[in-house]
């Protein structure tokens, strides 16, 4: 209890936050700089241009909270908003097709025009109230938070789990419903294709031509091509072994092989003898002396 | 230099967010100036939690970060979801909830 009265008694001696001149320096080059990026966000013509727009505003969002006493928000900024947010925006802008640019035309009559004049005068009667009352405001400063206990990352997560741990549960039951909505929303509506049962499926084979299933291509010693037609316990070609798709397209280059297979003109057996024929011949009657001596070795 | 230009700041990232909802058509752009406009309440936020001297702020950025993370994961499947029956990403086309 000492220490806790020492400690309450010493918090007004805590000197009051200043802004030092490290902090004006970042705030004058990274304030004016997100401003910009978030007006080329606004009036960029190409979606992909906003969106990188939009991360270099976030990026420096993200510095000034370091600087701002919240090192631990900064680094979720950065991580959470540029790394995940901005790469799904990305993801869905590839998805979407990136070249999809607005449209011209106006819907409603001098909707544009109106909404940046509201925008305008938004902007001054925010920045006119906020500029007259909070003009000598002396900032208490998380120097304590920052410094004490842990430091900032540590404070934050003892409150996170102590004072607001309701809200904390009730973001955990947030995201379950986001993640499960994004995957329903996302998967939904593929095309209902209506999936026959298995009874049905039967009835229609019985009563239809063929019971048996289609017979598969042909395999024999010369060929295994699955555009080889299967034969038939009479020798004749089975026209239902080949797939519609390979009959049409190499009908020419087919033809040959069902000629042979099914009897007619020359057999694949004498095709193969007749090309080994002219070989057999040739090697013997090589002479040996024309080759090289040393492949001669090394065959031997 | 007070605080207090961070709150100035803030309020002209909010405005230009803002304009750039009512002004722009593509829905993906729409949702990229809703983000822009809730980074800005976190610069608010995480400014107050500094001129009071208290952590709350942060937290309250960090909640507003986690909603924001849930609402563009359902806010993109749903213009996924547009694109997908109406081909098209412009908030014009889809003045119709069925169809």
């Amino acid at each position: 209890m000492t220490v806790l009265t020492a400690v309450l008694a010493q918090a007004p001696a805590v000197p009051a936050d200043v802004v030092g001149t490290g902090e004006a320096v970042t705030f004058w080059v990274l304030g004016p700089l997100a401003l910009a990026a978030a007006l080329a966000m606004v009036l960029s013509r190409s979606a992909v241009h906003s969106a990188l727009w939009l991360v270099l505003t976030m990026l420096c969002l993200g510095a000034l909270y370091m600087v701002q006493q919240a090192p631990f928000l900064g680094f979720v900024q950065i991580i959470v908003y540029t790394g995940a947010i901005m790469m799904l925006f990305l993801f869905v802008l590839m998805l979407v097709g990136r070249d999809s640019s607005d449209s011209v035309v106006e819907v409603l009559r001098g909707q544009r025009v109106a909404g940046l004049l509201a925008g305008v005068g938004f902007a001054a009667l925010l920045v006119g109230a906020v500029g007259r009352s909070l003009t000598d405001v002396a900032p208490a400063g998380l120097l304590a938070q920052n410094t004490t206990g842990g430091g900032n990352v540590a404070n934050i997560g003892r409150s996170l789990f102590t004072d607001y741990l309701f809200p904390f549960e009730l973001t955990s039951a947030l995201l379950i419903t986001a993640a499960v909505g994004g995957m329903v929303l996302a998967f939904s509506n593929h095309e209902r294709v209506t999936r026959s049962t298995q009874r049905e499926r039967v009835q229609a084979r019985i009563r239809g031509e063929r019971m048996s299933p289609l017979p598969g291509p042909g395999v024999f010693a010369t060929a295994n091509s699955v555009a080889t037609p299967a034969l038939l316990p009479d020798g004749t070609v089975a026209r239902e072994s080949l797939s519609d798709i390979i009959e049409s397209t190499t009908r020419e280059s087919l033809d040959a092989d069902v000629l042979s297979v099914s009897g007619g003109g020359q057999s694949d057996h004498e095709a193969a003898y007749a090309l080994r024929a002219p070989e057999a011949p040739a090697d013997e009657s090589g002479d040996p002396a024309s080759r090289p001596a040393g492949e001669d070795d090394s065959q031997r | 230099m007070s605080p207090t230009y961070y709150l100035l700041l803030s309020a002209l990232l909010f405005s230009i967010g803002a304009v750039g909802v009512l002004v722009r058509r593509n829905a993906v752009v729409v949702f990229m100036c809703i983000e822009l406009m809730l980074n800005a309440v976190n610069l608010t936020l995480v400014t107050f939690a500094r001129i009071n001297g208290t952590l709350d702020g942060q937290i309250m950025a960090f909640f507003v970060m986690v909603v924001a993370a849930a609402e563009v994961v359902v806010g993109l499947a749903i213009i996924m979801s547009i694109f997908k029956t109406r081909r098209s990403a412009s908030v014009d086309d889809a003045n119709l909830l069925k169809y």
